[in-house]
Order: structure tokens, then sequence, then C-alpha cells
């Protein structure tokens, strides 16, 4: 079915949808809206941003016709008098001349022209013939209007509403005639819950209280216990490292090693420390620019140092100097406004009112970098020599700060004319904290390592529009000055001076964007996608969010809260919506395919990351040591080798500890990104990426099947299910199944379970050679406790749980 | 709309659709977001009359695409591109001959000189069209009847990683999807067993450090991931995690896959997420790829005649002969795209030695290739082509001696060649000037080559396209023109 329902006659449409099993995707469906006419937000802009802003748009260069531009985005040009006729007439279909030629016959006469190969199909022109008829009335582009507070919906049944979230959802659901599914099982909830928050699943002993009280005082009580682990940073971060492209090599040509991952730890410590996510923005665009800046907030800035280098050696600096910048600018139009704001480097953007001139505008904030151009990473200047700054990876740093305080409140403790240095050396205690500063100091310092960070040249680099977007095509006569894009311009604050100034515009609290944009993803998140599905456009291509009132309601919350991050997480995760049962009837599934409503739980399968740090963790392999340099665990072999410049560069996977770090710190080479990621939908991180994906292929369950860390992790999960799950098979197997999924076997698991188990019991009974192989999968040694045969049929059982969908899934 | 004819039509193509991805290779999709993508997340143009994925009707003159990538960028002077002239001008600063104002890499642009460097090699011309062809490619010069050569294409790029991303991808900057995984995306797997795009890679031996290649040029960029392309391994596993467990025969996997479908199955009743199905289907065909792919890399039923065809290194995996032969096998069980990258092209310096180093690596298992997929009447279905991502200088990069020389990029012109599906054999299209320097006739673009790929494998360029981020996406960008003029 490749239609959407948008087109179709509104009333017409309900019926048939549901009698033909057809889906309802509220985001570009306005049979779900209510009544009244199409309104041009929802119904209209996407249509003409579909099929006619290439030519009747925002791109001036490319505006038809040439003697007389029409703009079908601007009203004062669409409604305007063309000598008799206009494009659109309001009220008046018959003489709205845009209409006629879209229905034309004609090939010569017809709009779209046929060569565009982008026909309106008659529900389109339909919909454009309804709201001429009501009066062609134009909106604002809805994402360029500060949100402001709506009030809740009224509901007819408030059972299922929690908290605000509910309100909105509920409405929508009543009017979809839609019923909201029970709360998820506990077990599974608290899964839900521990995976989306620490990226870990929860332990046996809380999933067996939980379950025991599932109560709503215990729930609040897990989330909140959830948001204050370290974990949740390190969860977080994650998806932050996407969003920034972060990697730990330069990605051109021979792909140097860089060392940028002090930087992906201040993340994780920010994130931890719930910092403000306003002061997150300001110091990682530009907190180099800060008044007394501290090492950290330079730190910070190392966010838009993360794109790729090229140290080719034919490379031209000047030519990349402008990639860099480019980069730049389109990773934080992605970010913070939502925007492909890099679609204008070239020409006027087609479809948002961003024009080429205002991207060199935005692009004048981010050039002016005391940068080389090419060269390796870890020499690429700015640099930084920057240590982790989470405290646990940096017991010297802890330490000293330690001393210092002491060392300050023997100052304070001391008669003033000590105080003011007379003979501070006499005083033995404060000569000893002194010299023990000194030397962890200098220890300190040979642990740092060279980071990239913004540094701003001491006058701007003059910058001209670039014709075609090329690096030696300068437009002398169009020298560009700093600035924002007009349309996002309300005129409240002064244009940005520099980079520090666009930082804190970008979270000013009236700002449109920013805040949509960023509750959206962090959304995404919780429930696998956007309440906007295209959370990297909210421009006039983007799709329609399903609740906009609720993305309103959310956005101002957050703003209002000081850009509270854990208090946005924990009112999304507060709500019914989110703690729903995930289980669904066929019609459900059907008429509502991608759970735009929210009818029932979200339920999609785990990122890389979660997949494998899960297996780990039941297990029990799982070391868990925040921050530091990357890690290397399996990876098979040959992978480097093939494509790199040297035939004898290895992978050489790290010993002991190193291969049961969280998949966070795993090394990321852009050249040959780890496989696990790469197959699991990972982003490349090439360029920036705020785009959740899951797909399901047949390479996922070969990894699944036969990658050394889960067959490793299956032997040792099998030992915990020995130890730890009860005296009998049937104890085991159901205390392994909750590990894994998070709820007991049903009765019918059970049994095949059971049968799987003395199916292997019989088999590696049979065959001791092979059972002695498979024990002997992983580093580390099997144990030589238990009964090997019953330990390899426990491990060929604890492996087909960790393939379970209900355990890949959440 | 049930009833409507446009409607079932396209009911019928998205079961179709499914039906046949789920029985295919890596082209399966799941059914929720093939779904998805069908009711309209992205995909199809609203209001379009166009099938899912933008496919039109264009009649398909090939089914599959081998494409020989030289890795590198091999000299088309010394190879293709005679230019016997220049062999008087041993030495001469070629800015005496040519304004060269454009743009040359950052390795010569401070050179005080650009001596111009006459090829040492021999050329004689071949077939009826009379191609000049080098004497380091006798197996291929033997062909030259058959192969269609383009001595004027022409990139944009002039450094290896923005040239090769662009061949494979249509843009400099990574993050498009690449050419094999549009057209998996386009016309999805003919195989249930085999993915639909398999990259294959070997190292010269003419340059033994080279070009380093990266995982996205084969990857699917904004595409969805069942239609990157998957890396055949020169050790180890040919497909990544292939091998089950050590100690976890066939039996025992057989036992783990049966019990894990009858558990989904069971979830499936109680959630009904359609996600689920398309899982236990990913589990029996990763079973298939475990029984099927082992068999494809077994060489020992190919005769020796066929062995004997690609040469004494088919023996070695993971060589370009090899690789040359799993190709034919691939393509002959249906894979769309396979794509071998040879890499070792880029003489800078040593050229002479080097580069026939880099033709006997590869000039007799392509030439092998091309008589093999003909003699089993797999050539009209199949479209074949070598070449790399730009061309070399005439001018010598450092110093030139009389038997010794090196070459720098050279963007502005390149040969390369094609044949099978749709192609006219035997033809010489484009022509350089004196210095093969400029293109004087016919230039062809690497989006022109695009747009005339997906037109011989049956899709309009310009209706291939995938949304994202607000806009419709195609391999060919805004441009491309299909080549007609070698069109068979």
């Amino acid at each position: 079915m490749v239609f959407r329902p948008f087109r179709r006659d509104r009333h017409a449409l309900a019926g048939a949808a549901l009698a033909c099993g057809l889906a309802l995707d509220p985001s570009s469906s306005h049979s779900q809206s209510g009544p009244g006419p199409p309104e041009f937000n929802r119904d209209i802009r996407p249509i003409l941003s579909q099929h006619c802003f290439e030519c009747h748009g925002p791109d001036a260069a490319r505006r038809r016709p040439s003697g007389e531009p029409l703009r079908l985005d601007d009203p004062a040009s669409a409604l305007a008098d063309r000598g008799g006729f206009a494009a659109f007439t309001p009220g008046n279909p018959p003489s709205s001349e845009a209409l006629r030629r879209i229905r034309s016959t004609d090939p010569g006469d017809r709009m779209p022209p046929p060569e565009k190969k982008l026909p309106i199909s008659s529900d389109e022109s339909g919909l454009l013939e309804d709201w001429i008829a009501a009066g062609a009335h134009y909106q604002r582009h809805w994402s360029f209007i500060p949100p402001t507070r709506p009030a809740l919906p009224p509901v007819r049944d408030s059972s299922p509403v929690l908290n605000a979230i509910d309100a909105f959802v509920q409405s929508r659901l009543e009017q979809a005639d839609l019923e909201p599914a029970p709360e998820e099982d506990p077990g599974a909830l608290l899964r839900r819950v521990s995976l989306d928050l620490t990226g870990l699943p929860p332990s046996p002993a809380e999933l067996q209280a939980f379950s025991g009280n599932p109560s709503t005082f215990a729930y609040h009580k897990a989330v909140q216990r959830y948001l204050a682990s370290p974990r949740f940073g390190e969860r977080m971060t994650v998806f932050w490292l996407d969003a920034a492209r972060y990697a730990d090599t330069d990605g051109y040509q021979n792909d140097a090693e860089r060392t940028m991952w002090p930087w992906r730890d201040w993340v994780i410590a920010a994130y931890n420390a719930n910092m403000p996510y306003d002061q997150f923005t300001v110091e990682q665009l530009a907190g180099d620019l800060l008044p007394d800046a501290t090492e950290h907030q330079r730190l910070a800035s190392a966010f838009n140092r993360n794109h790729r280098l090229n140290g080719e050696g034919g490379a031209l600096p000047e030519e990349y100097i402008v990639e860099y910048a480019v980069d730049r600018v389109e990773t934080t139009a992605a970010v913070w406004l939502g925007l492909t704001i890099g679609c204008a480097r070239c020409h006027d953007h087609k479809y948002d009112p961003v024009s080429q001139e205002e991207f060199y505008s935005l692009y004048a904030y981010f050039n002016s970098i005391a940068e080389a151009g090419t060269g390796a990473g870890t020499e690429a200047p700015p640099l930084l020599k920057a240590a982790s700054p989470l405290s646990a990876q940096n017991p010297l740093a802890a330490r000293t700060s330690a001393l210092q305080t002491r060392l300050r409140e023997i100052e304070r403790s001391l008669p003033a004319a000590l105080e003011h240095g007379v003979d501070r050396s006499s005083h033995p205690e404060i000569r000893r904290l002194e010299s023990e500063i000194a030397s962890l100091e200098s220890r300190i310092a040979g642990s740092k390592v060279s980071v990239m960070i913004m540094q701003e040249t001491d006058r701007p680099t003059p910058t001209y529009l670039l014709r075609g977007g090329q690096y030696d095509q300068p437009d002398m006569s169009r020298k560009i000055s700093r600035g924002i894009p007009l349309a996002l311009d309300d005129g409240s604050v002064p244009q940005p001076a520099g980079r520090l100034e666009l930082a804190r515009w970008l979270v000013s609290p009236r700002h449109p964007l920013t805040a949509r944009v960023t509750v959206n993803r962090i959304w995404s998140q919780f429930f696998g996608s956007g309440l906007v599905e295209t959370a990297e456009d909210f421009g006039s291509q983007g799709s329609w969010p399903s609740h906009p009132e609720l993305l309103d309601w959310l956005a101002v919350e957050f703003i209002e809260s000081g850009w509270n991050v854990k208090h946005l997480i924990e009112t999304i995760l507060g709500s019914a919506a989110y703690r729903r049962s995930s289980s669904a009837s066929p019609a459900l599934w059907k008429q509502d395919p991608k759970n735009r409503l929210l009818a029932r739980g979200p339920r999609f399968r785990l990122d890389a990351t979660a997949l494998r740090d899960q297996a780990l963790a039941l297990s029990g392999l799982l070391l868990e040591k925040p921050g530091g340099p990357p890690v290397k665990p399996y990876q098979p072999p040959g992978l480097w080798n093939d494509v790199n410049q040297n035939k004898d560069f290895h992978y050489l996977p790290g010993t002991g500890e190193e291969l049961y770090r969280r998949s966070l710190y795993t090394y990321w080479k852009r050249a040959v990104a780890p496989p696990l990621h790469v197959i699991f939908d990972a982003s490349g991180r090439e360029t920036c990426n705020v785009h959740i994906r899951v797909t399901n292929t047949p390479l996922q369950a070969l990894a699944l099947m036969n990658d050394e860390t889960f067959t490793e992790a299956a032997r040792h999960f099998a030992e915990r299910i020995l130890r730890e799950g009860g005296p009998t098979l049937s104890s085991r197997l159901a205390w392994g199944h909750r590990a894994a999924t998070g709820r007991l076997p049903e009765p019918a698991a059970g049994a095949v379970l059971t049968g799987n188990y003395e199916f292997y019991l019989r088999y590696f009974g049979e065959h001791p050679l092979e059972m002695r192989a498979f024990l002997a999968t992983g580093s580390s040694p099997p144990s030589d406790s238990d009964d090997p045969t019953a330990l390899a049929a426990l491990t060929a059982v604890a492996h087909l749980m960790l393939n379970l969908d209900c355990t890949l899934t959440r | 709309m049930p009833g409507h004819p446009l409607v079932e039509h396209r009911l019928l193509q998205t079961r179709r659709r499914f039906f046949s991805r789920s029985a295919a290779g890596l082209g399966v999709a799941a059914l929720g977001s093939l779904l998805q993508r069908d009711l309209g997340g992205a995909g199809p143009e609203p209001g379009s009359e166009d099938l899912p994925g933008g496919l039109s009707r264009i009649a398909p003159k090939a089914k599959r695409i081998i494409y020989l990538f030289q890795s590198g960028a091999p000299s088309q002077q010394d190879l293709f591109d005679h230019k016997p002239g220049l062999a008087h001008c041993f030495g001469e600063d070629l800015r005496n001959h040519l304004p060269m104002t454009e743009r040359v890499t950052g390795m010569t642009r401070d050179q005080a000189r650009f001596p111009i460097a006459p090829t040492r090699f021999a050329f004689r011309r071949h077939g009826q069209a009379g191609a000049w062809i080098s004497e380091l490619l006798p197996h291929t010069a033997a062909l030259a009847d058959q192969l269609c050569f383009i001595r004027s294409m022409h990139t944009e790029a002039i450094n290896h990683d923005p040239a090769i991303t662009f061949f494979q991808t249509g843009a400099q900057l990574a993050g498009r999807p690449s050419l094999g995984s549009w057209l998996s995306y386009g016309l999805g797997s003919e195989n249930a067993n085999l993915p639909a795009f398999v990259a294959l890679l070997s190292r010269g031996s003419g340059r033994p450090n080279c070009q380093p290649l990266y995982d996205r040029l084969w990857s699917s960029g904004f595409l969805p991931t069942e239609h990157a392309g998957v890396r055949f391994m020169s050790v180890g596993d040919p497909v990544l995690y292939l091998s089950n467990p050590p100690g976890f025969g066939p039996v025992a996997r057989r036992r783990m896959l049966d019990d894990l479908e009858r558990l989904n199955q069971q979830h499936l009743q109680e959630f009904g997420d359609p996600e689920i199905l398309a899982r236990i289907k990913a589990y029996e065909l990763a079973y298939r790829m475990q029984t099927s792919v082992p068999e494809l890399t077994d060489f020992s039923s190919e005769p020796q005649s066929v062995q004997d065809l690609y040469g004494p290194d088919v023996a070695r995996r993971g060589s370009y002969a090899w690789n040359a032969l799993l190709a034919r096998r691939l393509s002959e069980r249906g894979v769309r795209c396979v794509q071998l990258f040879h890499m070792g092209w880029d003489q800078h310096f040593t050229l002479p030695i080097q580069l026939a180093g880099q033709c006997r690596d590869t000039d007799r298992p392509s030439a092998a290739l091309v008589r093999d997929l003909k003699a089993r009447g797999l050539l009209d279905e199949t479209l074949v082509i070598w070449g790399g991502e730009f061309g070399r200088t005439t001018y010598c990069q450092g110093k030139l001696e009389s038997s010794n020389y090196g070459r720098d990029h050279h963007p502005r012109c390149f040969t390369l060649w094609m044949t099978g599906g749709g192609v006219r054999p035997g033809l010489i299209h484009g022509e350089t000037d004196d210095y093969s320097y400029n293109i004087i006739r016919d230039p062809v673009h690497v989006h022109d080559l695009h747009a005339t790929m997906l037109h011989l494998l049956g899709m309009d360029h310009e209706r291939l396209t995938f949304k994202y981020q607000g806009r419709n996406f195609r391999l060919t960008d805004v441009h491309g023109r299909v080549v007609q003029e070698i069109l068979a």
C-alpha cells in the first residue's frame, strides 16, 4: 500500500481505511485531526513543498517564470494579482490559476511539468481545492513559531492519564476511537526502563523486588535510581556520539588515530551531573570563548572538532578548511535547529527559507579557527593537552583536588600574616601538601593527551559567498558578515556577534527550534521514533508531528525547568504511554503499524551497544570502568589488513578487562567501523546522525549466533544460572529467562527450554570433543567446578535465550 | 480504496515485493519496515505513479553488474590512451605546450618543472576498431572486439578518498549510499541465500603499500542497512560470523534454530509484532547462508580449464584472480552487484615497475572473467566494467629518467572499459588531446556513467530516489545523462 491517506477524501477515507485494513498515519493524515478545512501547515505545505517549491519557492536563482517569478511559499506572491488572475484566489478555486494548471491534461500546460516526474495526485489537488475554497489561509511554518504551553485537552476517559503527556495522547486516541493497552508486565517494564536509562538490564534482584511490588511509588523510585546511576551518562552519551560524529580516527585516507576521548568523557560527566542543556550547548559550541574558560570548558568545545580530517598527501589545506567549517554548520544545524541547512551551501535552500548567503553567514561563525587544514588529528591545532574529566578515570586528579581543598582549609585557619605568604614554607603541613600537589600535577600532565578544540583566531577570517559551494570559487563581491537566518530572527535578540553569542541564541528561551528538536530527539530514544519522525528535519520537507501540542508542551516544560534533561526524561517515563504493554491485537498492528498514536507501549530492537552490553551484564563478564582511552574487544580477523595501506596492519584485540568494557568505549576506526556496531545499524560516524534506524537482517542473526562475544557470554550466563537459579532445572530455566527478558517463561516456553536442555545434554554427552571445544570459546577459562556436560548444555540454552526476540527487543 | 485499479496494482506489488524479498538473500526487508516504507515514510512520492523504489518502464538490458574497480587510478597514458607524439617531447615542460591553469594536487604543485614523461611501453592496435592497447595488457587486448573503451571519462575529485567515494556514491563526501546498494534497493535480490551486493578486495603486487579502502565504499548510506554491500573476506569466514562456534555443528545449530522459532512464534502470538516474523525469517536466511556460502567459495567443482583461464593466482584466496572467479560464481547465482576492488594503482613513483605488477595481477583474470561469462551465455545479461577513480598526469612527478618516472593524479581524462549486457562491443568512445590532458570529444562524467549503468539495468536514474532529510536523493544527484552512443 503506497498511497498516503491524506490524499483521499477524509470522510471516505476513515471508513475505507478501516475496511481494507489500511493504516492511519497521523503525521500525514488530517483525517485524524478533527473536522474543519485543510490547514496550511499540516496539509498544504507538504504538497507544495514536495511538488512546487523547487521552482516556486525560497531558491531565488531557480524561481520561475523568470520574468515574474512566482512563489507559492509566500502568500504575497501566491495570492497576488498577476494581470487578471492569481495562483490562488481565496474562496474561489475555479479562478485559481495554479489549481487549473495542476489539473490540466495538456502536457505543455500542466504543473509540475511532466519531466519533473513529480505529479500531484487528484487527492492532493482536492485538498488544495478545499483549502482555497476555505480562504487559502497561509501560516508561518509551524516550527519557526516559538512554542507556547498549550492547555491540556479534555478527555472522556481519564483513567489512562497519569501526567500531562497522557492527556494529549489520550485525547488523540479517543478521536481515533482506540483503546490504550494496559500497563506492561512489571518485569518487562522494569527491563524497559533499565535498558533505556542505563543501557543494561536490571539485576535479577531488582526484577524480583519490583515484580513483587510493582507500585507506582516503586516505579518512580526505580526511575530515579537509574537516572542517578553513573551508567545513565554512559547511555545518553551513546546517542550523543552519533550526533557529534565522534570517532577514534581521522577518517580520510590513512585514517590516522586521534585522541578525542577526554571530550567523550566530558559528555558522560555532564550528563551524569545533569548539566542544564543550555549550558551543555554553550560549552560544546563555544566553551573556549567563555570568560575565564576553564580547562573543561575548552575541552567541551572539541565537539566541533570531531569531524573528519584529511591527512592525504595531495590534499589542499584551503579546500579542507572549507569542508570542516561546512561540517560544523551542518552538524550544529542538524543537532540544534533540526534543519538541513547544508543544502544552502551551493544554492538557496529549495524548501526552507535559508538563502545561500545566510548559509555563509552561519559559516562565518565557524571558520575563524587557527587550523592547518590537513594533517593528523593528534597534531592538528588548536590543541589542548587534556585528561579525562571523569574522576573515577583519573584518581590522580581526584587526589589533587582533595589535597587542594585541605590546603585551603589550613590556609584559612592560619593568621593573616601567614596567609599572605610570609614564611608559608615554614608550616610543615603546607610544605608537605604543596610538594605532593606539585608531584601529582606533573604526573597528571604526563597522562594528558592532545585533544583538538576550538579557538578563535585574533581577527575573524573574511568570509565570501562560495559559488556552487566550491572552496576556490569565492564571490569577492559578496563579503558575508555573521548572522542568523532572517526566518529565525524575531528581532528579540541582536544578531549574535560571535560563536558564543550564537550558542546563547540557540538556547534563548524564545528560540522556536532548539527545545522542540531536543525533546523530540530524547523522546525518540524512549519510543523508537520521534513525535516528529524526521528528527533531522523540522523544515518544510520534514514530517508533521503526530502530536503537535504535546511536542510544544514538552518543549516549554523543558525550557521552564531550566533545560533539565533528567526532569524531561522523568516526565516521559512517568507517562502511561511509556508504561503500556507493547502487545497488541492484529487489528491494531494493522491500523497503526508504526504506533504513531501510542495506543501500545514502544517495542523495538536494542541498539548495537545495548545488545552486547546486555549479554556481558547477564554473564557477569561486564567490567564497568567509566571513561579512558578506547578499547578493542573481539573482532573477526582480517578486517583491518585487507583495506589498509599496509597489509600487516592488524587489529589486535585487547586482553583481560579490555574485552569486557561497555561498547561505548569500543575503538571506532572510521575506515573499518566495529563490525557489530555496523551490522546493527550504527551510524558510520562520518557525519552527524540524529536519526535512529532499526533493521532486521540475516547478518544480524549470524553475528548473534556466532560471534565469540555471545558464545562466551552464554557460558558465563550459564554458570550464573547454575549458581543463582535455584535447585531444579525448571527454577534455573525460569531464572535465566527472567534475567534475559524480564519475564518468567510461559509454561509452553518452559517446555521448549526444558526440551532444548535435554537435547544438548544428550548431544554433548555423545560428543565430548565438541563439548570441550564449545566450552573453550573466548579468552576466559571455563569453570572447572561444574559438570562440563551439564554446563555445555546449559550454555547452549543460555545462548538460545540471548537470541530470543524478547531478549533482543525492549 | 479496494477495487481501485491503481490501489489493487500497488497492493499486489507490495505483496509481491514482500514475498520476493523475504525469499531473497539480504534483500529481505522486515515486514514491518517494508510496510512502513510503502506507507509513506520514505520511498515513492506522494501521488507519483511510480512503483516503490522508483522503478520505471525501461526494458533492462542487463540483470547484474560486475564492477572491476582498479583503486588508486591506473595510468591511461601507459595502458589505453596512446600519444605517440609525446615520444619527441621527453622532458619538455608541459607548460610550454599547454596553459595548465587547472588545479594540481599538493604533491606536485610546488614542482619547478612539469616534464613530459612519454610512456615507455609499446602500443599496438587491436580489433576491428583498432584500439590502441599497451603491451602490459595482452589478454585484454585480445578481447578488443568485445570491449567498449571510454577514453573520455572525467571526474571532479583530485584526491583518492573523495574520488573513490565519488565513483561509489555520486558524491565526494561520505554519507551517500553506494552504487551497489542503490541496485539492491531498486532491484532487490535474485537469490534467496545470498546478499544482493558483494564487495571483494585484493591487494596489488605492483605497490605493496597502497591507498587504503573504507567500509563506507560499499555501505548503504541512508538506505536501510539491508542494502549494504557484504564484504567477502580473504581470511577467516568468507562472510563475517558465518561459522558456528567451535563444537557447535550443524545438528546443534538446527536444533537451536527450531527451538528459537518455536519460542519466537509464541512471542509473535502474544505480541502480534510483525517484526518478530521478520526476525524468524532472518534467522532462517542466515542458516541458508551458512550452507550456501562455503559451497560458493569452494572452487573444486570448477573444471581445470576454467581455473587455467584465470591463471595461477586463482589458487590463492584473496587474489584478484580468485575474486574474479568468485565474482562469476556470485553473479551466476543472481547477485546483483559484485564489486572487486584491486588496490595499488597509485604510481607516483617507479611507475614502470609498479604498473607492470598491477597489470600482471589483473589482465589475465579480467579477460578470463569476460570469456568465462560469454562461454556460459551470461555476458549478455551481465554488465562488466573496468576502471579507476581518475587518470594520471602526462608530466612526471619527481625526477624524470629515461626508464623511470611517476605520475600524479589527473581527473580531467582517463579510460574505462565496459562490456556485456546492452553495451556496444568494439567501440572506442571519446577522445583526448595530444597530451592526454583535456578531452576534445564526447566527455563522459561519472554521473553519466552512473546514469548509463542504471539505464542498462532498467532503471531511470531520475526516478530511483530515496527521501532523506527532506530531499529526494539520487545516485546521480541532479546530474547525469545516459550515454546513448555506447548502447548496443
